[in-house]
């Protein structure tokens, strides 16, 4: 890979470091604090600037790790090296605990929870008898390898920066994987991805645990760094700054955490040294700096230094275009004659008082394309909703080849072969055209993420962006394969929403509104597209504005008008229907 | 359990939760109408307080040259805004309210804190010194933020916080205050001693629920607030002017935690940062509230308060841990009763 080389280099710079003659040894102290802090802001990235769920509370999670090796070794003389294990575990079990609470928890109330059992755990590191209270623990065993012990900033050096560099790769292959694709997609909402079978809740967990361990393996290096601990460093201050890290260095981008904490750990040392000379006060002086820098940069550059940093290098990779030559397995179908494939019987939606979907009853057989039309508020995108498990119908009942599907939830819908389109496109912005559409082959994947982040799915994982590359090319995008998903327009992003729903290899594909925002050869491409999708046996169920459009695609046509069903049949009767006409037109037309 | 001893437990805590209610009112009015989470409410109380204390005792508040100093940045960032079509009456009003203001406000302040000023100036100067602050607060940090996520605001506001605490160190040492009581007077009810001070703080708390929930459910003016909110720019094409909203909601925010603070600080000692923590437990009974309802919010306030007291009386080692962790139970019923609502983020 082409972000192998920059890694490697920087190693070998961070290790060269030390051996420069003359180097002054309060600057390998900084490169000790600002490693330490790059691990929690790593993992803050991961959290925050990717997963979009804002952490306040992980110096608690510093705090776990320091504690546990500090209680084991210092008062039970357990070896350093066994701790750490134990460390991270600690810091992961509290991480699942106060996860399962906490990251359920929609948008600003999660941010503000970190900051309350961030709070009341650091003041139950300092009441607790066991962990020494507000003087914590002290004489704590330095790490040693064979009779090497690493007694001085100096020494503990190598440790800190193997352990930071080690978990920028894993996070990087993490990201740069099927679950990494699954975490990206958490800050644009859930409903997309969970249309793709991605467990959001579980996804939310897993890196909240991965920023949980990176930030206790921080602790359990920052107690044998001090070799002593006390609960001050694991408080909500220190949270904030964690955070503020991670905004500096650009929350998005995991280089970013190690840029921010470089910048933040020097720029504090230098306030420090400084301000009390400029303002003649005493005590927190460069909390004020801070906290302005902070608001200043929200304002001015909410995105980071790092992506601007990396936009003045030369650096730009095209993507390199999968092999499509590998294919994943076909799912498989009952072949031959027509048959059921999709019963809609009486389903109901109430939204309080009002019926957006009054017992429809429709179906979909096998190789047909069905539209779905009304005037609007007629409630098709609600019926594509109950259908796909995003709401549970009020009444009735939806079976798919005979089986029924009531209440199941989108994540098992898909696995049936049904997949869809939004009606507003729920697309990545910052993820290529590539990866979005990989997300709609996430169950035909099985990569978890231990494996990504040791490389294990290279396999698996180039099949998946073998198949995404064969959908694109099949609607038609290959060319914008590798740009944002944001750059493109809204009518090519309909068409990328397509090619994910092609890659779940569907029996049903659900389209809300394919064709709005395309041009008018645009649309022929799609209905020629969708043809070819029937011949190839399978069934399109769409809901179109365009008339025009689905009398001439479509073999069947369902009319719903104020949430009921009025009319069905082949386009040519539609047309001629009265009841049709005055829903279109009013009355007598 | 002796009855006396739990009479005066629930004495103290209703004290203390009467005044986390209105700090929890504040914070449910602000981001009602903001969408901000005011973590800076907290400095606002401790800048009431100690700003009032270092009256009472013939100091000079830093605070009274912060407001002044954070006029000055509001006023240029006005002109800034409005460079392409500078109008005389709009940098007359803007250097009027950013400048003059606050300059009149230190002379004031000056001239009172050489001859120890009566009680109720110092109220006055220590309420309109932070209401200044409050109003600038906005006008800097947040007007500019106000189209972001409820996130970006978030982590703004506890860039404030930062920076406001920093100051306060700056401003009022390390060293707690006390202020003189509002009102001195006393009556005994049975074993109870109710003290003039207590009886204000359970009135003002009253009459702010009251008013607020009146404003906000039953007038024009408080429902526009309300919508600025949901939907800014639905509000803005309907007449309403969003950014003269923030202003009220934190003008309103900064005024009810100066005025908290000044209620508070002669019961107990203030530090420059103990408002912070008086603060999150505001916060817990906003939480409590969902952010939205003021009865409720006070009602889980008095719960904080009661909670406190009775846990500093049986367990005082772990009185904060048990208070900030009352939230999690309270977070977990609300993430298993709230459905789960799609959230567009960017």
């Amino acid at each position: 890979m082409n972000d192998r080389l920059p890694i490697l280099f920087f190693a070998l710079v961070m290790a060269a470091i030390p051996f420069i003659p003359g180097m002054p040894p309060f600057w390998i102290v900084l490169l000790d604090n600002i490693g330490l802090a790059a691990l929690v802001a790593m993992g803050l990235v991961l959290l925050t600037g990717v997963g979009g769920l804002t952490s306040f509370g992980q110096a608690a999670f510093v705090g776990f790790g320091a504690y546990t090796t500090a209680v084991l070794s210092a008062t039970y003389g357990v070896s350093p090296w066994l701790t750490l294990p134990l460390s991270l575990i600690v810091s992961g079990v509290f991480a699942v605990l106060l996860g399962l609470i906490t990251v359920r928890l929609s948008g600003h109330y999660l941010p503000l929870g970190t900051l309350a059992w961030g709070l009341g755990l650091f003041y139950l590191f300092s009441k607790l008898e066991f962990l020494g209270r507000n003087d914590g623990i002290s004489a704590i065993p330095p790490l040693s390898i064979g009779g090497y012990r690493m007694l001085d900033p100096a020494s503990i050096y190598f440790a800190i920066w193997v352990a930071v560099v080690l978990s920028a790769l894993l996070t990087v292959n993490l990201l740069d994987s099927r679950t990494g694709r699954a975490i990206r997609a958490l800050r644009r909402g859930h409903i997309a991805a969970e249309a793709f079978g991605v467990h959001t809740p579980r996804a939310k967990l897993l890196v909240f645990i991965h920023a949980a361990v990176l930030a206790g393996l921080s602790g359990w290096l920052y107690a044998h760094l001090q070799r002593a601990v006390n609960p001050t460093p694991f408080g909500a201050q220190a949270g904030i700054e964690y955070l503020f890290i991670a905004v500096v260095g650009g929350a998005g981008y995991v280089w970013g955490g190690v840029l921010g904490a470089a910048i933040v750990v020097i720029l504090k040392e230098v306030l420090q040294s400084y301000l009390p000379l400029i303002l003649h006060g005493s005590g927190q002086l460069e909390t004020i700096v801070f906290g302005i820098m902070l608001v200043a940069l929200l304002q001015l550059a909410p995105a980071g230094v790092w992506p601007w940093l990396t936009s003045l290098l030369p650096l730009r990779t095209n993507g390199k275009a999968p092999d499509t030559s590998l294919l994943l397995p076909a799912r498989i179908r009952a072949a031959g004659a027509s048959e059921v494939l999709l019963q809609v019987d009486k389903a109901r939606k109430q939204f309080g008082g009002v019926i957006a979907v009054n017992n429809v009853s429709f179906d979909v057989q096998t190789r047909e394309i069905v539209a779905l039309i009304g005037p609007n508020g007629a409630g098709k995108s609600t019926t594509f909703n109950l259908i796909t498990g995003v709401l549970t119908a009020t009444a009735g009942s939806i079976s798919v080849l005979g089986r029924k599907v009531d209440n199941a939830p989108p994540q098992e819908i898909v696995k049936l072969g049904i997949s869809r389109t939004f009606q507003h496109v729920k697309l990545v912005p910052d993820m290529t055209v590539l990866e979005n559409v990989a997300i709609g082959a996430h169950l035909r994947g099985q990569s978890g993420p231990i494996a990504s982040m040791l490389r294990l799915d290279r396999a698996d994982e180039a099949r998946l962006l073998a198949e995404a590359a064969r959908q694109i090319e099949r609607v038609g995008l290959a060319d914008q394969m590798h740009q944002l998903a944001g750059s493109l327009s809204l009518g090519q992003q309909r068409i990328v929403e397509i090619a994910r729903a092609l890659c779940v290899d569907p029996m049903l594909l659900l389209l809300d509104e394919p064709a709005a925002g395309l041009r008018h050869m645009e649309k022929q491409r799609l209905a020629a597209l969708l043809r070819q999708l029937r011949d190839g046996g399978m069934s399109v169920l769409l809901v179109e504005h365009d008339m025009g459009f689905v009398m001439d695609l479509a073999d069947r046509v369902v009319v719903l008008d104020f949430g009921t069903k009025i009319a069905e049949g082949t386009p040519a009767t539609i047309k001629s229907n009265p009841e049709v006409i005055k829903a279109y037109l009013g009355v007598a037309a | 359990m002796n009855t006396t001893i739990m009479l005066f437990l629930i004495q103290d805590g209703i004290t203390n939760g009467a005044i986390y209610a209105l700090l929890g009112l504040a914070l449910v009015l602000v981001f009602a109408v903001t969408r901000v989470i005011l973590i800076p409410q907290g400095e606002f109380v401790t800048y009431g307080a100690l700003t009032y204390a270092s009256l009472a005792s013939g100091q000079m508040p830093g605070t009274a040259k912060l407001a002044l100093a954070m006029g000055v940045v509001a006023f240029a960032l006005d002109v800034f805004a409005g460079r392409k079509s500078l109008h005389v009456r709009l940098i007359a009003r803007s250097f009027l309210a950013n400048i003059v203001l606050p300059g009149i406000v230190l002379a004031l302040t000056l001239y009172f804190v050489a001859q120890k000023p009566p009680v109720a100036v110092s109220i006055a100067l220590s309420l309109v010194i932070v209401a200044m602050i409050g109003l600038s607060l906005y006008r800097i940090v947040f007007q500019p933020l106000a189209h972001t996520s409820v996130l970006v605001l978030l982590i703004a506001s506890v860039g404030c916080h930062l920076a406001l605490q920093g100051l306060g160190l700056l401003f009022f040492g390390a060293e707690g205050q006390r202020g003189p009581a509002v009102l001195s007077t006393a009556f005994t009810a049975g074993s109870l001693r109710f003290t003039g001070q207590s009886i204000t703080v359970y009135g003002i708390t009253i009459a702010f629920i009251v008013g607020l929930w009146l404003f906000f459910g039953w007038t024009l003016y408080g429902k526009a607030l309300r919508a600025t909110a949901v939907n800014r720019l639905g509000a803005r094409l309907a007449g309403i002017r969003t950014t003269l909203s923030g202003q009220i909601a934190f003008l309103l925010a900064s005024v009810i935690g100066a005025l908290s603070g000044i209620l508070i600080v002669p019961i107990t000692t203030l530090y420059y940062d103990t408002g912070f923590l008086i603060g999150i437990k505001g916060f817990i009974a906003a939480i409590i509230g969902g952010l939205v309802s003021y009865p409720l919010t006070a009602i889980a306030a008095l719960v904080v308060g009661t909670v406190e007291a009775f846990s500093s009386f049986y367990a005082s080692n772990y009185k904060e841990v048990i208070v900030f962790m009352l939230l999690i139970p309270v977070l977990l019923l609300r993430s298993l009763a709230a459905p789960a609502v799609e959230e567009e983020k960017d």
